[in-house]
């Protein structure tokens, strides 16, 4: 038996995974549309390389990776894009995103696409395919995953496989394990080539007995003699990177340290199956697993091509009327849809439809008492109650002196708070107005810099002018002591020096028109607005994508 | 903007509250076996004046009133008061006593959560400071076979201060165990002679003593419910068992052996009902066992060595002022940043 390790506090949520595990994991239907997101990932939003009225097949790339931190979005099935616009997102900002709508032609023609044998095959190469084909973390981080599959100087020893699936009502990686366990261990083989790990610790809560007796059947049969299934118990956060690390190796990983600056990297179960999908078919990812659940006739996992609405997807597990809202995500640490009409992303692991009666609204919140069943159950051991204390007061250089940005916003506090207190939304609030403060400090030196260096050239080009002036008006005055002649130009000739001083001028016109840049002018203010949303974004993806890299 | 987790633990304050109330219980019981029924009405009068207190507090604060009146921690304070005080103490003693803790104590701090020192306490360091001879009737047990009061004859007393004829308030009273032992010593006898008298059984006072018991009872039920943590009880108990055992070493004839100390006074009813409040008492682990030692020691000195009958509620109250310091002071590590600061 294998030691394992325990991280501190941690909750027994009930864990409400029996309802969508009764029937195998069923294809959803063709929806009536596809709204694809080009921002599905962690980075920069993919750039949009389709027109309107275009027809595309099946695996199409529709957006190609923008910078060095994106990843490539594919159209989903065959069929015409009617519209390149924003539409609302599944996200958590409720801000609407960059969409292309694809109106299904119900042949699901594939492209061309053929995959390549891993090993014989640069790793270089393979980092690429993963990039092409759009693959990035399935866990709900949705990382690149080629920029994790890397492993500098080969110091990664220990490659983990994320199926432990912690949070209640979620059970579509318990079902893609169950079902396809194959084809995942094939990818994390895929990934630990890559890493050069020498061992790959796959971690799967004992209440997937199922699923770990697929894995391990797998793992036999197939002879994977550097692969391990280690069935850990069964506690939440316990799917959390950092705390699965943690329990599998003894490793903690401290917030703003890579985890492979230890030695570990960590991939989830779904994105390893993606990953062979990529590799050896040349399958971008088009679908994931998606568990359907909550207040439904017949919960259940549906393999649902990215951008299906949520509505007609929650309509095959046979939508209720009771229904009031829609999470996507576990009660947990799910988010709210802004709406049913959006659609499904790479990022949709779950879509719980929500009544009243299963989760009733939250009673008014009392003064904390200090009670510490936070600190008790805080599996990033940090002292929730003073956090709370120094959110609520606006105290945010205390609140970042107790380690606010350790929080991995896992919820645990706020459940067992006998307050009622909504924790986690004071150090989401805590930490925005940081980082917003943070923006606004530096967009202030920047401007102060600016400011500073256009006085150091106004005066250099001051001085410039003057030493040129002073030279000229010595050349002209040894010339002219040279020749000792009139000077060419009649003095007396007001006119001519009109003339000259005229045609200068328009000279410096002509040039200052053609420095000028002509596309940022003339814009309608809705121009302007999608410019400063998407300043909006690229800022958040990147400070989104430097602080945490769970997946 | 939604609220996450979705889901709670169903936990609440009034809930928490009401399992401390209920793990008084043992304690109250034999507290009325060995002492009588008067005790009740002590706890009913502060119960009736705790709450009529919050209620005006809140009224006068515009806060809402349901939700604090039911959360039971007025009940708690005025129970723990009420616990404190001589149980033949006349009713505007109990009734002056929950008022200035419920009001200046609690609400005039910022209310619920927010009191810097346990409500209890205050309300007993008033008391004492102000009515002292008030604070020293401490009826006679049952057992030791002195008069007995009939409960129509504690409750004459309790609202008119009337005793039957014949009965002087000397008789029917006594000096608590730690004040004999104390006022005893002063007269120059020792600590084995002194332990000798009637009103002592096996562990400290008659009686008392069993009290005492009743509540390590409910305290032992609150660990097991994990309404508290074991840290507070033990460490205030080891070290003040520990300081009397240091001074009982080096002179025996003087001062008594720990476990009389454990079983006398507030010394178990301070362990789990007093310093485990947890507005008042520190959150991390270090901090509370300096706290609870501190208390310890300060309990054992101020009995020993100050003027007062019992140590617990000024040590627990001194500890309370150090509490803001001690959380900032013992902040633990965190994930991923214990070894040598990586």
């Amino acid at each position: 038996m294998r030691k394992l390790f325990k991280f501190h506090g941690g909750v027994h949520p009930s864990t409400h995974k029996a309802e969508s595990t009764r029937t195998p994991i069923a294809k959803a239907a063709l929806p009536s549309k596809l709204v694809i997101p080009l921002h599905q990932h962690v980075g920069s939003r993919a750039k949009p390389i389709v027109q309107i009225g275009e027809r595309v097949l099946k695996g199409q790339v529709i957006g190609i990776p923008e910078s060095h931190l994106s990843s490539a979005v594919h159209a989903s099935t065959s069929g015409t894009v009617s519209a390149i616009d924003t539409q609302l997102v599944a996200h958590p900002s409720g801000l609407p995103d960059l969409c292309i709508t694809l109106i299904p032609d119900g042949k699901d023609e594939w492209i061309e696409h053929s995959g390549v044998d891993y090993k014989q095959t640069q790793h270089s190469e393979l980092r690429h395919l993963l990039r092409q084909n759009g693959i990035v973390g399935l866990g709900g981080a949705v990382f690149p995953s080629d920029l994790k599959a890397y492993s500098h100087k080969h110091k990664i020893k220990t490659l983990v496989i994320n199926g432990a699936e912690c949070e209640p009502y979620i059970t579509c990686d318990d079902m893609l394990m169950r079902e396809r366990a194959s084809d995942i261990l094939r990818g994390a083989e895929i990934l630990r080539e890559l890493l050069h790990a020498e061992k790959v610790l796959i971690g799967i809560e004992d209440n997937k007995p199922e699923a770990i007796s697929a894995m391990r059947q797998v793992v036999q049969s197939e002879q994977y003699e550097r692969m391990k299934v280690i069935a850990v118990p069964t506690i939440y956060p316990g799917g959390g990177a950092k705390q699965l690390i943690r329990v599998l190796t003894g490793i903690e990983v401290a917030a703003g340290v890579r985890s492979t600056e230890k030695g570990v990297q960590c991939f989830n179960i779904a994105t390893a199956y993606s990953v062979w999908r990529a590799i050896t078919y040349g399958e971008p990812l088009l679908s994931r697993i998606i568990t359907v659940t909550g207040n439904v006739d017949h919960a259940q996992n549906f393999e649902v091509l990215l951008g299906t609405p949520v509505n007609e997807l929650i309509a095959q597990a046979g939508a209720r009327a009771s229904t009031d809202k829609q999470i996507m995500g576990g009660p947990m640490m799910g988010v709210q849809l802004p709406s049913d009409q959006v659609s499904v992303t790479k990022a949709t692991n779950c879509i719980i439809e929500s009544s009243p009666a299963l989760f009733p609204p939250p009673l008014p919140a009392l003064p904390c008492i200090r009670c510490i069943r936070c600190a008790d159950v805080c599996p990033a051991e940090l002292q929730p109650q003073d956090l709370f204390w120094f959110a609520k007061s606006n105290n945010f250089v205390k609140v970042e002196e107790y380690h606010l940005f350790d929080c991995i916003e896992c919820g645990a506090c706020a459940y067992v708070c006998p307050s009622n207190i909504p924790l986690v939304n004071y150090y989401r609030y805590a930490k925005s107005e940081i980082l917003s403060r943070e923006q606004e400090a530096q967009a202030a030196e920047a401007a102060r810099e600016r400011h500073e260096y256009r006085l150091l050239r106004i005066e250099r080009e001051k001085q410039e002018k003057a030493a040129k002036l002073a030279q000229k008006e010595k050349a002209a005055a040894a010339a002219k002591a040279a020749v000792a002649t009139p000077a060419l130009i009649d003095a007396d000739d007001e006119n001519a020096v009109q003339k000259r001083i005229d045609a200068a001028l328009a000279r410096a016109k002509a040039q200052a028109a053609a420095n000028m840049p002509k596309n940022t002018d003339a814009l309608t203010t809705e121009q302007q607005a999608e410019i400063s949303m998407i300043e909006a974004r690229r800022a958040k993806a990147q400070e989104s994508a430097s602080s945490e890299d769970k997946n | 903007m939604w609220i996450t987790p979705f889901i709670t633990k169903s936990s609440s304050i009034s809930q928490i509250m009401l399992r401390v109330l209920l793990a008084l219980i043992p304690g109250i019981v034999l507290y009325v076996w060995y002492f009588g029924p008067a005790i009740l009405v002590s706890l009913t009068l502060a119960s009736i004046t705790a709450l009529a207190t919050e209620a005006l507090m809140l009224k006068l604060r515009n806060r809402p009133l349901k939700p604090f009146l039911s959360d039971n921690s007025a009940l708690l304070t005025a129970w723990l008061l009420a616990l404190s005080i001589p149980s033949l103490a006349p009713w505007w003693l109990v009734v002056v006593g929950t008022a200035f803790a419920i009001a200046v104590s609690k609400h005039l701090y910022g209310g619920l959560g927010n009191n810097p020192f346990n409500p209890a306490m205050v309300g007993y360091a008033a008391l004492i400071i102000s009515f002292p001879a008030h604070m020293t009737h401490w009826l006679t047990p049952n057992a030791l076979g002195g008069i007995e009061l009939s409960f129509n004859e504690q409750l004459n007393y309790i609202f008119n201060m009337v005793l039957p004829d014949g009965r002087t308030l000397d008789a029917v009273t006594m000096a608590t165990p730690l004040d004999m032992l104390k006022t005893q010593l002063h007269l120059g006898r020792a600590v084995s002679e002194i332990r000798e008298m009637p009103i002592y059984g096996y562990l400290a006072g008659k009686g008392s003593e069993m009290i005492a018991l009743g509540f390590a009872m409910g305290g032992v039920y609150l660990l097991l419910a994990r309404i508290i943590s074991w840290h507070l009880p033990v460490a205030f108990l080891v070290s003040l068992f520990a300081t009397a055992g240091i001074f009982h070493l080096i002179d025996p004839i003087h001062y008594v052996a720990p476990l009389f100390h454990l079983f006398s006074g507030a010394a178990i009813l301070g362990a789990f009902f007093i310093l485990t409040d947890p507005i008042t008492s520190p959150t991390t682990v270090k901090g509370k066992f300096i706290f609870a030692v501190g208390a310890g020691v300060l309990t054992y000195l101020i009995r020993t060595f100050g003027g007062f009958p019992d140590g617990v509620a000024f040590a627990v109250l001194l500890m309370n002022i150090c509490v803001p310091l001690l959380d900032a002071w013992t902040q633990p590590k965190i994930f991923g940043k214990k070894g040598g600061g990586k």
